[in-house]
């Protein structure tokens, strides 16, 4: 079975992402505006921030690591610890809970063998309940990593797992282009 | 065959389709080629061979109102744009969309981001802006990817970037991820984020945006929705915009209806030329079978509940009495402020009979209570605590004192923060508990009793 790589959080930033770096910052009359997307950049690269990470923005955007913290500390998107390999998001507020939401949080809780807000003993799903994302017509909502689930009704908490558990074994996982329609492009 | 006289009989309300007219066409798509072929970037062309206060004078003329929540005349706010001070003006675009009941703008971003382009291009013109911003919500990540790639098309044709359409006038357009936070909707909390530190709003005064907004410079923060409403006010001319709707609130408005509904979904409609009980039995289909409506939260969560079977007295701003049930409310902003609550941003979250009251408000409390951003005491702790109390009324454990105990925090919330998440905060409750008190205190006893509580789990 595969574990989180354990090197994940001590590995340097991929070239690729340190490379896209200046041009970001680029796009601010000030730089300190490119603190969050840096933060994205990183957090798409290793999957959380480390402490490294936040050196390194700092020095980017010419501001102390204390002032990163504060953003990173803020934001819920935000993490500084490894997550599963599926981060699913299961919209919690009031459009979504009137479609089902939580009965389909503990229909997930049983399928995925993972209890909300933590990640499964096998690292394979990290499971959270969210606040509104935006989507309150084809509520019951599901984010997971890119793709944004419609209409997951909590009859079908089990096939949805098992869809999601079916990912695990995609080499290419996130690497297609989105089509319309499809949850990637409504992600 | 036999006409009907519309003066003697009533006509079906229908939709009338602008910001979403390109992307319900089937087979639209979002790349620049599409929307060229649908008129695309007309407005535009007609914007720039205008001077820029002859394009605020038109959307002034139009009535048009921000679709944020608020619903400040556009025009009004652009006037407010401190043109002496010699620094240069942003134009930040709210696309944080985190109104819980809010999903308009994801479809204008995700399926016509072009539309919302030639309004930013127009907007950035009209107030002279050679940077804008544009601040999606962090989860709207293909949505964020796809208006950077509109925006490439877009700089490719000369809509956007420099020398714009040959007129020698640049504007570049950033796409700035947010994390999210509900409280980066507020202007000046989006603000303080786009400038890389946490969205804790900024007190106005001094800090009202048109003056000091953006890195302290002259900023204008309109919504995303209200930048597509802008390429119509253009499109159309000012003054024939202001003829769609009702004189105070021109346009349509797209009301979001989600909960419980049989046909949840989106809905284009010429404001105040329908009402609730047309959109949500016409348009959304009713109630679902075998239920009844019992309350609607009209215009995002913030906005005040209003139950069936309630009476709506009053005065209208032109004079004109009314006496309303929910159904007869006209779906434009005068008509739903005149009955207490608003228009927001027309996302309306329907309950039925199926919903325990206190559970749907504990859900909104505990929505509120994970998004405070925690500057101000009030809303900090109030909010806390009414999640809290009503959790506990939801769940178990609480005294019927705790009823009016809600209304007691949400009391000294409301008007003592710096931003309207304290309104956000407190009006839910303000609205609510005065109308379903009764059915709190039954939830109390219910609990008390240990009696079986109703199925649906809201919190």
């Amino acid at each position: 079975m595969q574990t989180p790589s354990p090197s994940a959080a001590d590995r340097p930033l991929r070239p690729e992402t340190l490379a896209k770096a200046p041009a970001i910052v680029a796009q601010y009359p000030q730089k300190r505006s490119a603190t969050m997307p840096l933060l994205h950049l990183v957090q798409e690269d290793r999957g959380h921030i480390t402490k490294d990470d936040m050196h390194w923005v700092a020095e980017q955007v010419g501001v102390t690591p204390m002032q990163v913290l504060e953003v990173v500390t803020f934001y819920p998107m935000f993490r500084q610890s490894p997550i599963g390999r599926r981060h699913v998001r299961v919209c919690r507020t009031l459009s979504c809970a009137l479609r089902g939401s939580y009965a389909l949080m503990e229909g997930l809780e049983k399928s995925l063998n993972c209890p909300r807000g933590e990640t499964s003993p096998d690292g394979d799903f990290t499971l959270e309940f969210v606040e509104c994302i935006a989507d309150c017509g084809c509520g019951p909502v599901v984010h997971v990593d890119g793709a944004m689930h419609e209409n997951v009704e909590p009859a079908q908490a089990e096939a949805f797992a098992a869809k999601l558990k079916a990912t695990l074994k995609d080499p290419d996982y996130g690497r297609r282009a989105p089509q319309p329609g499809t949850p990637e492009w409504n992600g | 065959m036999e006409r009907l006289n519309p003066e003697t009989t009533p006509m079906p309300a229908v939709e009338r389709p602008l910001i979403y007219a390109n992307l319900r066409q089937p087979g639209y798509t979002v790349d620049l080629d599409c929307y060229l072929k649908h008129g695309g970037y007309e407005a535009l062309k007609k914007a720039v061979a205008m001077k820029p206060e002859e394009v605020c004078k038109e959307v002034e003329t139009s009535g048009l109102r921000g679709r944020g929540g608020a619903g400040f005349p556009t025009g009004m706010k652009w006037k407010f744009l401190d043109r002496k001070s010699g620094k240069p003006a942003y134009l930040v675009v709210n696309a944080d969309e985190s109104e819980p009941g809010t999903y308009k703008d994801r479809q204008i971003i995700y399926k016509d981001p072009h539309q919302m382009l030639e309004g930013i291009a127009i907007t950035a013109w009209a107030i002279q802006a050679k940077q804008a911003f544009i601040y999606i919500r962090g989860e709207f990540i293909h949505g964020a990817k796809i208006l950077e790639a509109a925006i490439a098309e877009a700089k490719s044709k000369g809509f956007l970037g420099q020398n714009i359409l040959g007129t020698g006038y640049s504007c570049e357009v950033v796409v700035h991820r947010g994390g999210g936070c509900y409280v980066c909707g507020e202007e000046t909390g989006l603000i303080e984020s786009l400038e890389g530190k946490r969205g804790y709003p900024r007190i106005k005064p001094p800090y009202f945006p048109a003056v000091l907004g953006l890195y302290n410079c002259p900023t204008i923060v309109n919504n995303a929705e209200t930048m597509a409403q802008v390429k119509h006010v253009l499109a159309f001319g000012g003054a024939e915009f202001a003829k769609i709707g009702v004189p105070g609130d021109s346009g349509t408005h797209i009301w979001g209806v989600s909960g419980l509904v049989k046909r949840p979904g989106l809905y284009e409609i010429e404001a105040g030329k329908a009402t609730f009980g047309e959109l949500l039995y016409d348009f959304c289909g009713g109630p679902l079978d075998g239920r009844k409506f019992k309350a609607i939260i009209p215009g995002g969560s913030s906005t005040k509940i209003l139950k069936f079977g309630e009476r709506f007295k009053g005065k209208l701003p032109n004079g004109t009495e009314f006496d309303w049930a929910l159904e007869d409310i006209p779906l434009d902003s005068n008509s739903i402020a005149a009955c207490g609550t608003g228009l927001g941003t027309g996302g309306t979250i329907v309950l039925d009979d199926s919903v325990e009251m206190i559970q749907a408000l504990s859900n909104l409390n505990a929505f509120y209570a994970h998004e405070t951003c925690g500057q101000c005491t009030p809303c900090r702790e109030g909010s806390l605590w009414l999640s809290r109390v009503s959790g506990r009324i939801a769940k178990g454990g609480a005294k019927e004192s705790d009823v009016p105990l809600l209304l007691d925090i949400a009391n000294q919330v409301a008007g003592r923060t710096i931003c309207a998440h304290g309104e956000a905060v407190a009006w839910p409750v303000q609205s609510a508990v005065p109308k379903f008190k009764d059915e709190y205190l039954e939830s109390i006893r219910l609990r008390q009793r240990g009696e079986p509580v109703p199925k649906l789990k809201l919190i």
